[in-house]
């Protein structure tokens, strides 16, 4: 007797137009429980979360920092895993969220290091050091652009996905790097707050609008994720017939709305 | 069947060795440059024998890191241009064998020049005399990981016209950590401390390229080299 032995479901969830038709349906709950999310947590931390003893207010950038960071890192792994599983399952949909997933893990690892940056200069006194865990950031950087430059070099989308595949699990050694720097090397940054094992070491009330604030990042990230892939189905697949449809219909409602204007501004 | 992986490997690499002997002054210019290019560093920064001292380890390793970026270029282009890399992918032994043969043969054409050239750069940035053997263990073993490291780089760009310079940039970020504990192993050996670990971690970076570079580098030149 077979456990799984209709597999239709999972390569259903592979169909560009599957996930086109979904996620427009799921897009409206997830714009507003993000925004929601997001709000809470920033107002709770940025006006809510007592001061810092030493750092005084200028500590409240951590919760932008921090999730800005874990997303990074986590975006990562998603472009990396997203690109194996269309190598070794071959789905055009797959290689379409890794290279949607690039310049979002790009933007994030930036704003991580600019953020960083800002906070280090009233706490540590410089903007930058070359700290084993800001060097590794950095490179995660130079990873991200890497990927996405090599994907652009390529005039055929399959070779391009598939080098861009390669490469960004090549580099995906340099996570568990950045993860654990701060336990190898004991330079500047601090080592690891959020703790599997046992409690972090942030009172409670600074902690609670961190997790508000992670948990807001994830979602922020899914949404733009889902808008990014959905943008690249349109475009690779604007040959096929469900799309010049589509199109069709956004152009005629357009040239319907756009007349009914027009005839409203003439007749006033 | 272990006659016929074997075959694979010696054949390339013999074959890679004697068209590098045939091209001697082509071969030799990565280590002319990495000789030339060191020469700029005491007329850029300072003549004087104790700064140079200080930033001699870390220079010459960047030099050795830039030299073997431009060689790396090299490594299946010529092949693409001529067909021989689509019947290195039709052959029926393994490819990452044959991509390892190539591989060894610009460490040996490459990095093992820069490697016996270095005490004589040493020399003339005065290296403290503590960092010589260190130089050579972590360039011998540093110089076959951005071997292994640009291969994969060379792989993923070989089909590209404009190919040279986003290869550099791909393989960069990957080989920071190589020059972080290349130069690492030298300049703690120069302060009197113990130099082995960081040289023992870039053994494991050299092991672990040898073992998952040429699977990778096969991987990329079967996704866009097979026209």
């Amino acid at each position: 007797m077979k456990l799984f032995s209709d597999w239709t479901w999972f390569h259903r969830l592979g169909s560009p137009r599957w996930f086109y038709q979904n996620s427009g349906r799921w897009l409206p709950w997830l714009s507003v429980v993000t925004l929601a999310v997001l709000v809470t947590g920033l107002v709770w931390g940025l006006a809510f979360a007592p001061a810092d003893a030493k750092q005084g207010n200028s500590f409240r950038i951590i919760y932008i920092h921090v999730p800005a960071s874990f997303l990074a890192l986590a975006g990562y792994y998603i472009m990396a895993i997203a690109g194996a599983v269309g190598l070794i399952w071959k789905m055009k949909l797959s290689y379409m969220v890794m290279k949607s997933a690039a310049p979002i893990g790009a933007v994030l690892t930036f704003i991580a290091l600019f953020t960083g940056a800002v906070w280090g200069k009233p706490t540590w006194g410089t903007y930058w050091v070359w700290d084993a865990r800001i060097t590794s950031m950095l490179i995660l950087l130079f990873l991200y652009a890497g990927v996405m430059a090599l994907q652009y070099a390529y005039h055929s989308s399959d070779a391009a996905s598939k080098a861009g595949a390669i490469l960004a699990l090549v580099g995906t050694v340099n996570i568990p790097i950045i993860y654990k720097s701060v336990d190898w090397w004991y330079t500047l940054h601090q080592p690891a707050t959020i703790k599997l094992t046992s409690a972090p070491s942030m009172h409670p009330d600074m902690f609670q609008p961190l997790l508000v604030m992670i948990g807001g990042f994830y979602l922020f990230y899914a949404l733009v994720l889902i808008l990014q892939t959905r943008n690249e189905i349109l475009r690779r697949e604007r040959n096929t017939s469900w799309v010049r449809e589509l199109a069709a219909a956004k152009m005629a409602a357009h040239t319907t709305a756009h007349s009914a204007a027009h005839t409203t501004t003439e007749e006033a | 069947m272990a006659r016929q992986m074997n075959s694979g490997f010696l054949a390339w690499l013999r074959r890679d060795l004697l068209l590098a002997w045939r091209r001697r002054g082509e071969v030799a210019s990565p280590v002319l440059f990495f000789i030339m290019v060191s020469t700029l560093i005491p007329l850029g920064l300072t003549p004087e024998s104790a700064r140079l001292a200080d930033v001699a380890a870390g220079m010459i390793w960047v030099m050795a890191l830039l030299a073997t970026l431009l060689s790396v270029d090299g490594l299946f282009a010529s092949d693409y241009q001529d067909g021989s890399l689509e019947q290195m992918l039709i052959t029926p032994q393994l490819l990452p064998l044959p991509v390892l043969g190539k591989i060894t043969a610009h460490w040996l054409t490459t990095g093992l020049p820069l490697t016996l050239v270095s005490p004589l750069l040493g020399l003339m940035m005065s290296l403290p005399a503590a960092g010589f053997i260190p130089l050579l263990w972590s360039l011998a073993l540093g110089t076959a990981c951005l071997s292994l490291i640009g291969a994969v780089g060379a792989a993923l760009t070989v089909s590209l016209r404009k190919g040279g310079l986003l290869l550099t940039l791909l393989v960069m970020p990957l080989y920071m950590p190589v020059i972080i504990f290349g130069s690492a192993s030298v300049s703690y050996a120069i302060d009197g401390i113990n130099w082995l670990p960081p040289l023992a971690v870039l053994g494991a970076l050299c092991a672990a390229a040898v073992a998952l570079c040429p699977l990778a580098a096969a991987g990329a030149l079967r996704a866009t080299a097979s026209n």
